[in-house]
C-alpha cells in the first residue's frame, strides 16, 4: 500500500499557506503565455479557476456541458456564503470558522486545509465586492450578514435566496472578460469523456461535442477538473438534471484515488417527492431552519389534519425538544436523520406520510410579513409555485434530499490528485468538508480553490516539473480516444436491441441508493445494495435502449455514458461505506450509535482518509491517510 | 390524496438539425398528473417515443429550479408558458385542463439558431457579456469589502437587475427580437454599483454595439419582454440602457 503524501507544508497552521506560496516556483510572465491549461467545468470552482489562470496570462481551454458557462449548478445554491469577517463583531476569527467547519465534518477533514479555506474566505467577500456582486446590504451601505446552520455566529454573506447565482455570474464575467482578451477560450457543451495521461501525467482530455457528436482531443500541460459532485448517483437529488460523475470517474480509471465516496450529505429541508415522474427534488435554503420551526404532531392521530387545527400542546417541535442549544439550526445530517425518525415513527405528514412541517407562523407574528417576505420571498414563491401551497399561510412540508457529496478525488494540500498534473477544485475533490459539510461553505470552497489556491498551485506544478509542449497526435490521445468511440458504440449498439429505457435502469438505481446508501445505513444493506448495483450494471450493457445517433445531439445517449459512470462509482460508495465501519457525519451506520442514537466515531481505527484505487477486475485498493489533528482536539460533536 | 389525471394534446416543433426544415408533430401525453412539472411531463411523453422506437423530442433544462435559465420555448405562443414570472421547469400541468391542445416551439430569433427540435444556440448572449459585461478587475487583493458602501436601496434595485436568468425569452417574446431587456439588465446592475461606474461609457457602447452585431433588433417599447420575463426584470432597465447610451454618446469618445 502506497503512503498518500498530503505534501502538508511544515510549521504551525497559522503560517502553512504562507509558508508554501513563499516557497512555490513561479512561472515568468513571458513565459506562461506558453503554457496551456484546460479546465473542465465551469462553475464557480471551475469559473474562478479559468478566469484567474486567464488573467495571469495562461492559455486556457474552459470547457462545460452547459451551453453556457453561467449555467453551471452552482447557480442554485441559494442560502450564502461564510467568511470569518466579524463584522457583526459576535466572536467570529478565522480559527472559529475553521474549528467551526473541522467539528461539522466530524474530525474527518485536513487541518491545514480547512485552515487555509477559513483563511481566504474573507478574501473572497472582497473579491466578489470588488466586481460588484449585489450582496445583501444593511441601511447604513455595509454588507450584511445572518447565521446559517450550525454556527453560533452571523457569518453568513448572502444575495436574497440566490447567493450562488450572484457569485457565479460574477465568476462568469470575470471569465468572460478573459474570453474577450484572447486568453481563454470557451468551449460549451462539450463533455470530458476521458483523460490522456502521457508518462504517467495529465496531458489532454477527450471531449464529445454535445451538438455534432464529434469526439475532440485537447492537450494541456495541466489540467483542471472542477466538475462538480455526484449526487446524482441518487437519481433523485437537489443537483441539477445533467450534474454527473463522469469526468471524476473517468480520471479515476486513469489512476487517480477516489477519497471517502460515502460520504454524502443529505439536506433537511426539501420539497418532498410527489410522484413517481419526478425527476428532481427541489432544495429550500436551510436559511429557512433560521425562522422556521420544524415540527410534526405529537400524536399519529393528528397527522391527516390541517396544521393549523393541531394546537402547540399536540405538537413536537422535536429539534428544539431534543438539541435545546442549536434548536432548528443542527447540522443538516442531525436534522435530516431525525426528520426520519419521526417519519419511520408514522408521525410524518402530506401525501406521502414522508414529510416534517417547516412553520413560519411565530415569525410572521413576531416580524411581521414583510421582514419574512424581504428574507425569504423568492424561496417563499418558490414552493408556492411547486406545491401550490401559500408558506405564508400554511406551514411548508420538507424532507431530506440528496444533496451535495463531500468525498470526491484525493487531492493533496495543493489541491493535485495522484496524477500528476491533474488538479482537482470545488465538489469535485474530497478535501475540505471531512464528513459532512457545513451549510454555506460549498459556495466559499469553490472559490477558495478556483481564485485563491489553483491557480498559484498550477503554476508551481508547471515550474517544477519543466512540463514541455504535447501535441494531440501523441499515440495516447489514440489510445484514448479509441477508449470513447469504443464505449459509445458498445453502448448504441446495446441500445438499438434493448428494451429498458436509461431512466429506467436509473431510477431503479436511485432507488436502491437511497434505501441502503442513504441517511442511515446497515451492513447487510449496504452488502444488498453492492448486489443489485452489479445487477443493474450487467442489465445496462445487455439491456439498455438507447434511442438516436452518436453523430447527433443525443440526450439521452449522454445520460447513458453518465449512467454507466454511475453504476460503477455507486458500487465504490457502498463499498466504502461497508468498510468504515464507524458513523460519522453524513456516514451514519445503524450498527454505530450512541444510547442516545446519536453517530458514534472509531477515532481508534478510522480516523483517516479511505482513497481508492481502481482496478480492472472491480476490486478497488483502498489506500489510507492517517488524519493527524494536532491543532484541536478530537471531541464528540455535540449540539445538545 | 387521489389525483384526477389528464390527457392532453400536444403539437410540437420537430427538427432534425439547424439545416433541416422543421414541422409540428402531434402527440397525446395520457394519464398526466396535475402536480407534474411541464417538463416531467415531457419526460414521460419521451419515454414513450423511446420506448415505441422513435426518437424522443429533444429540450434543453437543467436545474429544473427556475434558476439556470438553461429551459425555455414557447408554449401556445408565450415564451414559457402563460404564467407569468415562470420558466418551463417551474410551470406546472395544474395550470392546464384536461383535453387541452398545447403547442410548443422553440424560442424563434435569427441571432439563436435551432440545434435540434426544441433547443437553440444561445451563444450570442455570451458574446454580448464578454462584450463589458463585467467589471474589470482582476484576482487579488481587494480593500476591504465594507469600505465600499452602497445603500440598501441602490443595492436592491441592482439586484433586481442581476437577477436574469439569461434564458432568452425576452427574445423570443419580442416582434423584433429584441435582446435590450437582457442587456440592459446587465448595463442597468453595473452603471447603478459604484464598482461599475469607471467603465460605465465604454460598457455601454460595446454591450449595446455588440447586441447589434449579433442581429437582434432593435427595441421598439412593446413590453412582451418584461411580460413574459420569468425574474420579472422591469422594462425600466431599457429605458436605462438607452440613457446610459446617450449619456456615453455625449462624452468623451
Amino acid at each position: 500500500m502506497t503512503k498518500l503524501d498530503a505534501r502538508m507544508p511544515e510549521g504551525p497552521l497559522q503560517e502553512k499557506w504562507g509558508h508554501r506560496l513563499e516557497e512555490m516556483k513561479l512561472v515568468a510572465p513571458n513565459n506562461k503565455k506558453k503554457h496551456n491549461i484546460i479546465v473542465v467545468g465551469t462553475g464557480l470552482a471551475g469559473g474562478s479557476a479559468a478566469a484567474t489562470l486567464g488573467e495571469l496570462g495562461y492559455n486556457v481551454k474552459a470547457f462545460c456541458i452547459q451551453d453556457s458557462p453561467r449555467r453551471a449548478h452552482s447557480i442554485a445554491a441559494q442560502g450564502g456564503i461564510n467568511a470569518a469577517k466579524n463584522y457583526p463583531n459576535d466572536g467570529d476569527s478565522i480559527w472559529r470558522l475553521f474549528y467551526d467547519t473541522i467539528k461539522g465534518g466530524d474530525f474527518r477533514s485536513r487541518e491545514g486545509n480547512v485552515y487555509r479555506l477559513a483563511e481566504v474566505s474573507n478574501n473572497i467577500i472582497d473579491q466578489a465586492v470588488a466586481q460588484g456582486v449585489p450582496f445583501a446590504r444593511e441601511y447604513g451601505g455595509e454588507l450584511a450578514n445572518r447565521s446559517f446552520g450550525g454556527a453560533q455566529v452571523s457569518r453568513t454573506f448572502y444575495a436574497r435566496g440566490q447567493t450562488g447565482q450572484q457569485l457565479l455570474l460574477g465568476a462568469y464575467q470575470a471569465l468572460m472578460r478573459q474570453v474577450d482578451r484572447g486568453k481563454v477560450k470557451m468551449y460549451p457543451r462539450q463533455e470530458m469523456l476521458d483523460l490522456v495521461k502521457i508518462d504517467g501525467v495529465a496531458r489532454g482530455i477527450i471531449t464529445r461535442n454535445l451538438i455534432t457528436g464529434q469526439i475532440e482531443r485537447h492537450s494541456a500541460d495541466a489540467v483542471v477538473l472542477c466538475t462538480g459532485g455526484y449526487g446524482r448517483t441518487y437519481f433523485l437529488s437537489t443537483n441539477a438534471f445533467n450534474s454527473n460523475a463522469t469526468a471524476a470517474w473517468r480520471c479515476h480509471k486513469r489512476g487517480a484515488y477516489f477519497a471517502n465516496p460515502c460520504y454524502v450529505q443529505i439536506h433537511p429541508t426539501c420539497i418532498p417527492q410527489s410522484g413517481d415522474y419526478q425527476s428532481k427534488l427541489t432544495l429550500m435554503s436551510e436559511s429557512l431552519r433560521n425562522d422556521g420551526r420544524v415540527w410534526v404532531p405529537k400524536n399519529k392521530e393528528d397527522i391527516g389534519k390541517p396544521p393549523h387545527q393541531i394546537p402547540d400542546a399536540d405538537r413536537d417541535y422535536y429539534l428544539e425538544r431534543k438539541y435545546p442549544a442549536f434548536g432548528n439550526l443542527v447540522p443538516r445530517d442531525v436534522a435530516s436523520r431525525n426528520a426520519k425518525y419521526v417519519c419511520d415513527e408514522g408521525r410524518g405528514v402530506g401525501a406521502t406520510g414522508r414529510a416534517v412541517y417547516l412553520d413560519f407562523r411565530d415569525a410572521i407574528k413576531e416580524q411581521g410579513r414583510d421582514a419574512i417576505e424581504d428574507k425569504y420571498g423568492n424561496l417563499f414563491h418558490m414552493y408556492h409555485k411547486i406545491t401550490d401551497e401559500d408558506p405564508y399561510e400554511v406551514p411548508m412540508r420538507i424532507y431530506p434530499a440528496v444533496h451535495y457529496t463531500m468525498g470526491g478525488l484525493w487531492v493533496d494540500y495543493e489541491l493535485m490528485s495522484t496524477i500528476p498534473g491533474l488538479f482537482v477544485a470545488g465538489e469535485a475533490n474530497f478535501s475540505d468538508h471531512g464528513a459532512n459539510r457545513l451549510g454555506a461553505s460549498a459556495l466559499m470552497q469553490g472559490l477558495a480553490d478556483g481564485y485563491f489556491v489553483v491557480p498559484f498551485t498550477v503554476g508551481n506544478f508547471i515550474a517544477e516539473y519543466d512540463v514541455k509542449p504535447v501535441g494531440t497526435d501523441h499515440k495516447a490521445f489514440d489510445a484514448a480516444e479509441k477508449d470513447v468511440r469504443d464505449q459509445i458504440k458498445k453502448m448504441l449498439d446495446v441500445g438499438k436491441q434493448g428494451s429498458r429505457t436509461v431512466i429506467d435502469i436509473y431510477k431503479d438505481l436511485g432507488k436502491i441508493m437511497y434505501d441502503e446508501v442513504g441517511m442511515s445505513r446497515t451492513g447487510d444493506g449496504l452488502k444488498r445494495a453492492q448486489d443489485v448495483i452489479s445487477g443493474l450494471r450487467e442489465e445496462f450493457w445487455k439491456d439498455v435502449k438507447i434511442p438516436g445517433r452518436a453523430d447527433d445531439y443525443n440526450k439521452m445517449l449522454e445520460l447513458a455514458g453518465r449512467l454507466a459512470d454511475f453504476l460503477e462509482l455507486a458500487e465504490l460508495m457502498a463499498t466504502d461505506a461497508l468498510e468504515r465501519e464507524e458513523s460519522c457525519g453524513g456516514h451514519f451506520r445503524e450498527e454505530y450509535q450512541t444510547d442516545e442514537g446519536e453517530a458514534l466515531r472509531n477515532d481508534e481505527e478510522f480516523c483517516y482518509v479511505a482513497a481508492w484505487e481502481y482496478s480492472e477486475d472491480g476490486k478497488p485498493t483502498k489506500h489510507k491517510e492517517e488524519l493527524e489533528f494536532e491543532n484541536v482536539e478530537l471531541a464528540t460533536r455535540s449540539y445538545k | 390524496m387521489a389525483q384526477e389525471t389528464m390527457t392532453v394534446h400536444l403539437k410540437v416543433w420537430r427538427q432534425a438539425g439547424p439545416e433541416e426544415s422543421g414541422s409540428f408533430q402531434n402527440y397525446t401525453a395520457e394519464n398526466v398528473n396535475p402536480h407534474m412539472s411541464f417538463l416531467e411531463m415531457l419526460d414521460v411523453v419521451n419515454e414513450d417515443l423511446i420506448h415505441k422506437g422513435e426518437e424522443p423530442i429533444e429540450f434543453d433544462s437543467d436545474c429544473r429550479e427556475g434558476i439556470c435559465g438553461t429551459c425555455g420555448f414557447v408554449i401556445n405562443g408565450q415564451a414559457h408558458g402563460e404564467e407569468r414570472g415562470t420558466t418551463v421547469c417551474q410551470l406546472h400541468m395544474r395550470s392546464f385542463s384536461d383535453g387541452d391542445t398545447i403547442v410548443i416551439e422553440p424560442w424563434r430569433a435569427k441571432a439563436f439558431p435551432v440545434i435540434k427540435d426544441l433547443v437553440v444556440d444561445r451563444r450570442a448572449f455570451d458574446r454580448i457579456i464578454a462584450a463589458g459585461g463585467y467589471v474589470s478587475v482582476g484576482t487579488g487583493p481587494k480593500p476591504d469589502a465594507n469600505s465600499i458602501k452602497v445603500g440598501k436601496d441602490v443595492s436592491d434595485q441592482a439586484f433586481d437587475s442581476a437577477a436574469c436568468i439569461g434564458c432568452g425569452a425576452c427574445v423570443a417574446a419580442c416582434p423584433n427580437a429584441s435582446a435590450s431587456l437582457f442587456t440592459g439588465a446587465k448595463i442597468t446592475q453595473l452603471a447603478m454599483l459604484p464598482q461599475g461606474h469607471p467603465e460605465r461609457t465604454r460598457r455601454v457602447r460595446e454591450m449595446v454595439h455588440q447586441m447589434q452585431e449579433e442581429g437582434f433588433g432593435n427595441c421598439s417599447n412593446i413590453g412582451e419582454c418584461e411580460a413574459v420575463c420569468p425574474k420579472e426584470i422591469s422594462l425600466s432597465n431599457i429605458a436605462k440602457m438607452k440613457r446610459e447610451y446617450l449619456r456615453a454618446m455625449f462624452s468623451d469618445s
